[in-house]
């Protein structure tokens, strides 16, 4: 099981702010978590429409989206920071 | 020496206010090495008069750690003797603080680029989003990221 975090308009579209998950095998990558889990349901797909926007952290740090996710204890997916 | 003991850092994330001037007389507390201390201040602005709040949501512990990095780094580039940063979370009013910035350093224009890179960092780094609420009962919704804000801290690149 994978623990997954949103924040922002990220946790308010898909409808909560943390769940966890078993990712199938061949989710190896950011870019295929998002893949796949755009494929879940329609308030995932709203929430994950546009990939590119959304921010990825692995264990609380700042990953770029073709970083490899396997063995992470806690993947965070939020939009960009507005902070400050 | 910069970066070791005598370089503290403070973070924290905080519901309540703080107090700006007591943080900066803390930070060079018993020491006399410090020439110049900036402190930064970020305020709820009220938006010509049609925001009601500000709402600043944060990652647990990512928050933290992030802006403990920034000000780690900060220390190192402009060989800072210490950096606190604060930044307040939940419902915030128009006039009410957000987040505080406090570097100390030898000479002031260190002090100055420590403190204002901290605070273009934690900007676009730190994980803090804000909603807006709007006096006539509107809800703003989350603000947007802005590009000027990329580009102010690209120029530390």
């Amino acid at each position: 099981m994978t623990k997954l975090v949103y924040f922002a308009w990220v946790r308010e579209r898909i409808g909560k702010g943390e769940e966890d998950i078993d990712l199938p095998a061949d989710v190896k990558t950011g870019t295929d978590l998002l893949r796949h889990l755009k494929s879940l349901g329609d308030e995932y797909a709203h929430a994950l429409e546009h990939e590119k926007v959304i921010r990825i952290a692995i264990n609380q740090e700042h990953v770029e989206h073709d970083e490899q996710i396997t063995g992470a204890r806690e993947i965070a997916l939020f939009p960009p920071m507005t902070g400050g | 020496m910069a970066g070791g003991v005598s370089a503290p850092v403070t973070v924290r994330v905080q519901a309540d206010d703080f107090d700006a001037a007591a943080e900066a007389a803390r930070l060079t507390e018993g020491r006399a090495d410090a020439g110049a201390v900036v402190s930064f201040v970020g305020l709820c602005r009220d938006e010509g008069g049609e925001l009601s709040a500000l709402e600043l949501e944060h990652y647990p512990g990512m928050a933290e750690a992030e802006i403990g990095r920034i000000c780690r780094i900060a220390i190192e580039r402009f060989s800072l003797l210490g950096v606190t940063a604060i930044h307040r979370v939940g419902k915030i009013a128009p006039g009410a603080n957000i987040v505080l910035v406090v570097a100390a350093a030898p000479h002031r224009h260190a002090a100055f680029d420590g403190a204002s890179f901290v605070m273009d960092y934690l900007k676009t780094s730190a994980p803090f989003w804000k909603k807006e609420h709007f006096a006539d009962g509107r809800d703003g919704g989350w603000v947007d990221a802005k590009e000027s804000d990329d580009r102010a801290r690209e120029k530390w690149a």
